[in-house]
């Protein structure tokens, strides 16, 4: 008998390349993926129904929306989120959400469907150099030429999807490769000479000495933090480095919520579109500790005039941040959190009371805080995120947004009080962000409202997923801010180009809206009609134009059962202000 | 201010297109450009000479560490180092008097003439930058069918290797913090 079980033992070994990657996938915890099927990439799937109970595969109706879903994932949860497509078009369709990763440090697991080895480089059908078009938008990026490398590099793809700085990697898995029949060893070694992140690397002892000794002379001290702050799980740490030294907190776009927005000492949003009180708290700080950050352009305009007066220090994980568009006086690459750790061990409070710069900073909040027209008739963009801000205050909400507009005016209006509640695609500024981001948000957290505030613009951009939403069961909510057009552009051309209207308006060419004539957009003549493009994809949908309607129409989006759409028929004519125009100075900054 | 960068790469498939793609992205310009495998099979060795303010050098040292098959870099620029430059050079030379300047010229700068055709020679020339210069400048009049160089080659003098900077002697890592004598302080 024992010779007969040999051989069937033997053969149980042999397993295919797709259920190699697909097994991998699961012992790296992964539960969901966003997949969408296509010729190059059926082993795949074919693996992941055999792997049903542990991995709950989605499909998304394009592949982008597939690898914003997973970014929706990752961004809430901290952890890998992981797509997938074909060859080719499907692939291709990927690349947006990857360099979009790669810009708000993201980690993503992506695999794509390769054709054949023999036939790479053939022109093959459905092929495309994937890894050369990821080159310069990944973290790193695989082919896979040979099944045995497979264990491998999948173990490699996590280990640098989630470590050091996060970032997206791309495995590109040939057809032939996922039906290979090969003996795993997924305890095999990595092969990472170049790459040896340090987990929790700490600072010079020297140097956060430094810091400590800047803080202690500091007058009018700032924080200026960011997504790294997050990305590490720090934000208990600059709690306690506030708590211990009354330091009031600046936050950039990727990092709201890792101080809370109703706390005294929040200055809210800086950069371009920040408020006024950070923008000039930081350009008179005389110290600047900047955490987690990149000193973009968008946060400091002109970069040599961004906190001219103040010593600057610059803790981030990413060496090549340093100096690189600021040079700073202490530069400190190290893991955020740590290095709060270290500093918040030693630190004291400011020699001098900071009491007469909290002052400063609570008269310029009262004079300049974030505002809107409360008398206007109708319905403004702001007044609607408020409203929302305050209606989910007492409840574990995610917001989710596209670009434009409503997504600077939500990181100005929503009240953010944890990190991981508020999912932008910040650097990279990519419309259609927001419904499939919520999407994979939700699937995280089916317990959480999760809402995409978004715009007319963004939301075409992947509404297809309308249809994942409702046939997976993901009850997500989009609060509209509908005004007819491209607001921001519409913003600038009104700021910068006299008005001209060019390609801007997003109703029927012969409206003369889309001349910039016309007072207004009537409800009659509104484009497109999305209370029945929702309903059609089975969705719950409503749009309301009256003050009086909004907190009602409000409360039914948030209770609805299923995914719900609520279209606020919102003016084009707002700005989005303050405003620092780009490669400008705080001393520039337009309060109407 | 001109750098020469040694980078130590893995011997893999698209390294150098990762490596030339980042510097081609990012808008640095190199001037040279060599890379064979190292005494390891495993690892290939990339020279870089590249021209730019120390500010513009760090920052290319640093976004190279951060590609995964990058193991490290050093600008050796500031360090003893030797450099060479291979040369080959097809001279239009009939048998005659200008056959044996050429002759005597290629002697001079210790190269050596490896091929003679009917109506030309190739002579091959290694050498820093400047020699290999000085030498095409002289063969300019008898005129010059075809040129090729490898670029440009450096090694550290001595011990320790070219892989070991003087940071790396101090315990830190090549990509560690700035120390603050490179910094605004």
């Amino acid at each position: 008998m024992a010779t007969a079980s040999r051989p069937s033992k033997a053969s149980e070994a042999f397993v295919s390349g797709a259920d190699v990657v697909v097994e991998s996938l699961v012992r790296h915890g992964v539960d969901v993926i966003f997949a969408y099927p296509g010729g190059a990439s059926m082993p795949l799937h074919q693996a992941l129904t055999r792997y049903k109970d542990q991995i709950r595969t989605i499909l998304p109706r394009h592949e982008q929306g597939g690898a914003f879903a997973a970014q929706g994932y990752a961004r809430t949860t901290g952890r890998p989120g992981v797509c997938m497509g074909t060859s080719g078009p499907g692939a291709l369709n990927l690349v947006t959400a990857i360099a979009d990763a790669k810009l708000d440090s993201v980690p993503l697991v992506v695999l794509s469907g390769q054709v054949g080895t023999s036939v790479i480089g053939t022109d093959a059908f459905q092929e495309t150099p994937m890894v050369e078009v990821c080159r310069g938008i990944t973290k790193h990026h695989y082919l896979v030429t040979d099944a045995k490398d497979l264990a491998r590099v999948m173990k490699e793809a996590f280990y640098i999807a989630t470590t050091g700085r996060p970032g997206p990697v791309l495995v590109d898995l040939p057809k032939n490769i996922q039906l290979a029949q090969i003996v795993p060893d997924y305890d095999c070694a990595m092969n990472l000479p170049g790459y040896h992140p340090e987990p929790r690397r700490a600072a010079h002892p020297e140097q956060i000495a430094q810091v400590a000794a800047a803080i202690k002379r500091a007058k009018r001290p700032v924080i200026y933090a960011g997504g790294g702050v997050i990305a590490s799980d720090a934000t208990d740490e600059i709690r306690t480095l506030v708590e211990k030294t009354g330091i009031p907190v600046t936050m950039t776009l990727m990092g709201l919520g890792v101080f809370p927005g109703d706390h005294p000492l929040s200055l809210d949003m800086l950069g371009m579109h920040g408020s006024v009180y950070a923008n000039y708290a930081v350009d008179e700080a005389d110290l600047l500790i900047a955490v987690g950050v990149r000193f973009d352009d968008r946060v400091t305009g002109k970069v040599e005039a961004f906190a001219e007066h103040g010593f600057i220090v610059h803790i981030d994980i990413d060496p090549s941040e340093i100096n690189k568009n600021k040079l700073v006086h202490v530069p400190i690459v190290a893991d955020v959190k740590a290095a709060l750790g270290q500093l918040n061990a030693i630190v004291e409070p400011p020699a001098a009371d900071l009491g007469p710069w909290h002052t400063r900073i609570a008269e310029w909040k009262k004079e300049d805080p974030f505002a809107y027209d409360t008398n206007y008739p109708g319905i403004l963009a702001q007044e609607a995120i408020a409203e929302l801000s305050r209606l989910t205050a007492k409840q574990d909400t995610v917001i989710t947004v596209g670009v434009g507009q409503h997504q600077m005016w939500a990181a100005q209006f929503y009240k953010f009080r944890r990190p991981r509640t508020w999912l932008s695609s910040s650097g990279l500024g990519t419309m259609g962000f927001g419904l499939p981001a919520a999407m994979g948000a939700k699937v995280a957290y089916p317990d959480s409202l999760v809402v995409d505030i978004d715009g007319d613009g963004s939301i075409l951009m992947n509404i297809q997923e309308f249809a994942t939403c409702k046939t997976e069961n993901i009850p997500v909510k989009v609060l509209l801010l509908n005004n007819q057009h491209l607001g921001m552009v519409v913003q600038w051309e009104d700021r910068f180009f006299k008005g001209n209207r060019a390609h801007t308006y997003l109703g029927p060419v012969d409206h003369p809206e889309a001349f910039g004539q016309g007072d207004g957009i009537s409800p009659e003549i509104r484009y497109p009609d999305f209370v029945a493009i929702a309903k059609g994809f089975g969705w719950q949908a409503e749009t309301i134009a009256a003050k009086k309607d909004l907190e009602p129409a409000l409360r039914r989006l948030i209770d609805a059962p299923g995914p719900a759409i609520l279209d606020v028929q919102v003016p084009y004519q707002s700005h989005v202000l303050p405003m620092i125009p780009s490669g400008m100075t705080v001393k520039d900054l337009i309060k109407k | 201010m001109r750098h020469v960068l040694s980078a130590t790469v893995q011997n893999v498939p698209g390294v150098l297109a990762h490596v030339s793609g980042m510097l081609a992205s990012r808008g640095y310009n190199i001037d040279s450009l060599a890379v064979g495998e190292t005494e390891d099979p495993h690892f290939s060795r990339m020279t870089f000479v590249l021209r730019g303010d120390d500010r513009v050098l760090d920052q290319v040292r640093r976004q190279l560490e951060k590609i995964v098959t990058v193991v490290r870099v050093d600008d050796i620029s500031s360090r003893n180092y030797v450099e060479r430059d291979l040369l080959l050079i097809k001279i239009a030379a009939l048998a005659g008097p200008a056959r044996a300047e050429i002759k005597e010229l290629a002697d001079i700068f210790r190269g050596h003439i490896i091929d003679v055709a009917a109506d030309s020679v190739i002579v091959e020339l290694s050498g820093t930058e400047k020699k290999l210069e000085g030498f095409v400048e002289v063969m300019r009049p008898h005129g010059i069918l075809e040129l090729v160089r490898t670029g440009r080659i450096a090694m550290v003098r001595g011990s320790p290797p070219t892989r070991e900077t003087t940071e790396a002697a101090d315990g830190a890592r090549p990509a560690d913090s700035a120390p603050v004598g490179e910094s605004l302080a």
